[in-house]
């Protein structure tokens, strides 16, 4: 909460009543400010004082939502400055970029490539998520065909460019309750865009030239009724896009200063030519705050990198990213190929992964769940022990797949191939691995079934 | 309305590191604020890249990775020559992968003789040695060649807990810098300086390998032990991490599937070159970002890239 207790303390009704539970009007504000207590709990506060104090504890920077809950997602609400600080929380949108004035034949070909290029990794969905549609033609007609022709044919939410409010309400229009980010109000239009956010109820991105005006223009908007913002600082340099989020974000998280309490839309697609700059702008962004990153480019060797960089960044770390439990197939496994077993951690199932697909020697790979943990960790936890790893590899099944008995351990835990063979009994042989991953292409390729 | 920013002040700094000796030495380090946080800091040294050749012919690389080096992969000492002179490398990291005793094993001296070659190819150009983290093999490895460079002021690593001593004994002796490397921990990382400097390696002499995970491996995980190790060095003056990091990121790019997969094993992957280095390039990204100072690097286009990328960080407002 923004406020400290000495101001909540002077918005309560002083009577020391106790029924918060506190001793004190004063104690109970020190919890409050403490955000050790809900406000709910004292019976007496004016609603004035409520409504101040709710606007005090309102995140520091808004969430807010685009599209809706089936397509679209959800930007800011973020609390930390460094990821390891706590984590971040909503991953930014990429959006692809089209224009009304592009030949057919290239928004066709962006359209299909959103549908196409897609990813699965830790049973997450790696995609692009949205397209950014420019009016260029100045012909709401078309402007408004074209957004329908999106919406019908993909799963996209949108971010409609114009600088006219006609045009944009046109969009607007088609999309339904699939709520775009209207871009964006400036300095000569941002009366009319706040109406048509208003009465469209959609997001408005807010584009001006210095922080100073931006927080201004918010400020009116927000007085007009609109309060889901997204900002735009105009700088299409790395060094000032760069500091610019470094600057937003610190004056709404250490300053609470609402004006720019808000996420951000980033343009790698028009602060460079070179694609592959492009890709790496908009991996900084990824990194460093924004909450749209618009790409002129929907191709794999763009959408694949950045969609994994979000998904490692926006990682919690505190909580390591699993993998589910069972047998995993890997270079088309028969009844004498290799099995081996490790945790459910998804590096570690991506590291051995990765070796056992290299080394293109079919095998077996029984994934066990040790809630995360990686090798050494789940032993020393007492989830990566040879009896819960009998159990496991005697119910997953991979006994009816194979016709040998054999089973590769890490060489990490070769302590346990005691313990592992009493609970198989005498059929099963327990082999150790190596300790590396990297040396599992080696071993598997000497590997025999008999 | 005038709004102010909140700015940082920082009590640390990071050292300056020579690497090389002779007017093609290079200095990395010396940042007094976060990476690239120059509106409240100096960074004085830019991030350099260093060009990663190979001590034997590569027998994975993808196509697309081998292309450029295609004529000279045969022989270490002429690819060091080409990054030098067709592809203007600031720097050369040597991996010694065929000393490898689970692979190749070839022995210190022949090893130590390639070294010797490529130092004479790149004439000055400042050179990193990479082993293969096998303590035993690598403490005979990279001793004598420690030896026989004398006063070159190599970049030596990974020098690990295990064998420290004898190595750092050996960069001590012959006047190189170390490599301090630790598996991605904060703690770790900082004990291990400790250990050097109670060995008698200089401040000068140490640069921090936070150990690198690539991009969808862990690369996570680097880049927050790096941010923290950046915060610790310059906000609470944590003298024994206040080294530049290094981060020997092109192995760990390059062993992945997804750097290698041709349309024909995976057609929703799309080119693989173009796929590759932009893996390439987003990897150096995030580890810029996170704090190094000095990233070892495959294929030129991405270096040629990511020094763009750094010169517009870099560049006046
Ligand atoms: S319930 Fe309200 S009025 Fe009573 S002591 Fe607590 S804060 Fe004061």
């Amino acid at each position: 909460m923004g406020l400290t207790g000495i101001q909540i303390f002077k918005m309560l009704p002083k009577t020391n009543c106790k029924e918060c539970g506190q001793p004190t009007c004063l104690a109970f504000a020190m919890a409050l400010a403490a955000g050790k207590a809900e406000l709910a709990k004292c019976p007496y506060v004016s609603d004035e004082a409520k409504a101040v104090l709710a606007e005090a504890s309102a995140p520091p920077i808004r969430p807010v939502q685009i599209g809706n809950e089936e397509r679209g997602f959800k930007i800011g609400g973020e609390t930390c400055m460094f990821r390891h600080e706590k984590t971040f929380v909503n991953k930014p949108g990429f959006a692809i970029y089209v224009s009304d004035a592009m030949a057919d034949e290239e928004i066709d070909k962006k359209i299909e490539n959103f549908m196409k290029y897609r990813y699965e990794r830790v049973g997450v969905l790696l995609k692009a998520d949205m397209f950014a549609v420019k009016c260029e033609s100045g012909d709401a007609g078309k402007f408004k065909a074209l957004v329908s022709k999106i919406n019908e044919k993909t799963d996209a939410t949108f971010t409609l460019m114009s600088d006219s409010k006609d045009v944009l309400a046109a969009g607007a229009e088609v999309l339904g309750d699939n709520k775009p980010l209207l871009y964006a109000a400036n300095k000569d239009n941002w009366s009319d865009m706040a109406e048509l956010a208003k009465s469209a109820g959609c997001p408005l991105a807010v584009k001006a030239e210095t922080l100073d005006e931006l927080a201004e223009l918010t400020q009116e908007i927000q007085k007009a009724g609109v309060k889901d913002m997204v900002l735009d600082t105009s700088s299409r340099t790395l060094r000032r896009a760069f500091e610019d989020q470094i600057y937003i974000r610190r004056l709404a998280l250490q300053k609470k200063f609402r004006p720019l309490g808000f996420s951000t839309i980033a343009f790698p697609n028009e602060m460079t030519d070179d694609p592959f700059k492009e890709a790496v702008i908009a991996s900084m962004f990824v990194a460093k705050y924004a909450g749209i990153i618009v790409l002129s480019e929907a191709e794999a060797h763009n959408l694949f990198p950045l969609t994994v960089a979000r998904l490692n960044i926006y990682t919690d770390p505190q909580r390591p990213m699993m993998m589910e439990e069972g047998i995993y197939e890997i270079n088309d496994p028969d009844e004498n190929s290799p099995v081996l077993i490790t945790t459910n951690f998804s590096l570690t199932y991506f590291v051995a992964g990765g070796e056992i697909e290299a080394s293109k020697v079919p095998s077996w790979l029984l994934i066990m769940d040790t809630e995360g943990l990686s090798v050494l960790t789940a032993w020393a936890a007492g989830k990566f022990v040879g009896d819960a790893m009998g159990i496991f590899i005697k119910k997953s099944g991979i006994a009816d797949k194979i016709k040998h008995r054999k089973i590769i351990i890490p060489g990490y835990v070769a302590v346990v191939s005691g313990d592992l063979e009493e609970e198989l009994g005498p059929e099963w042989e327990v082999m150790i691995g190596p300790r590396e991953a990297a040396h599992l292409p080696a071993y598997l390729k000497l590997w025999k079934a008999d | 309305m005038t709004i102010e920013i909140p700015k940082r002040t920082y009590k640390g700094a990071i050292r300056t590191i020579t690497l090389g000796a002779g007017d093609k030495a290079v200095t990395v380090g010396g940042e007094t604020s976060l990476p690239f946080y120059l509106f409240e800091g100096e960074r004085p040294n830019p991030p350099r890249i260093a060009m990663e050749i190979w001590d034997m012919e590569p027998e994975d690389w993808p196509e697309h990775a081998l292309e450029p080096f295609k004529d000279v992969v045969h022989d270490p000492a002429l690819w060091a020559k080409k990054c030098v002179e067709d592809y203007g490398a600031e720097m050369i990291c040597i991996q010694m992968i065929s000393t490898d005793p689970n692979d190749k094993d070839v022995p210190a001296d022949q090893a130590a003789d390639t070294v010797l070659k490529v130092l004479d190819a790149i004439n000055g150009v400042p050179l990193i040695v990479w082993g293969t983290a096998s303590h035993e093999k690598d403490t005979e490895v990279l001793k004598l060649i420690c030896e026989k460079t004398h006063g070159k002021n190599l970049a030596i690593g990974p020098v690990e807990e295990g064998d420290h001593k004898a190595i750092g004994g050996s960069i001590i002796a012959y006047q190189h810098t170390c490599i301090s490397s630790s598996p991605i921990d904060i703690n770790l990382a900082k004990q291990m300086n400790i250990l050097l400097g109670n060995l008698g390696v200089s401040d000068e002499k140490i640069l921090i390998d936070p150990t690198t995970g690539g991009l969808g491996y862990g690369i996570e995980y680097s880049y927050s032990v790096m941010e923290r190790l950046m915060l610790a060095a310059l906000t609470q003056e944590d003298e024994r991490l206040q080294f530049p990091m290094i981060n020997n990121m092109a192995k760990e790019v390059w062993k992945s599937k997804e750097a290698k997969l041709t349309p024909e094993e995976d057609p929703l992957m799309g080119d693989p070159k173009r796929r590759a280095i932009t893996i390439e390039c987003v990897t150096a990204m995030l580890l810029l970002l996170a704090g190094s100072d000095l990233l070892i690097m495959r294929h030129p286009e991405s270096i040629k890239i990511v020094k763009d990328i750094i010169n517009d960080f870099m560049a006046a407002n």
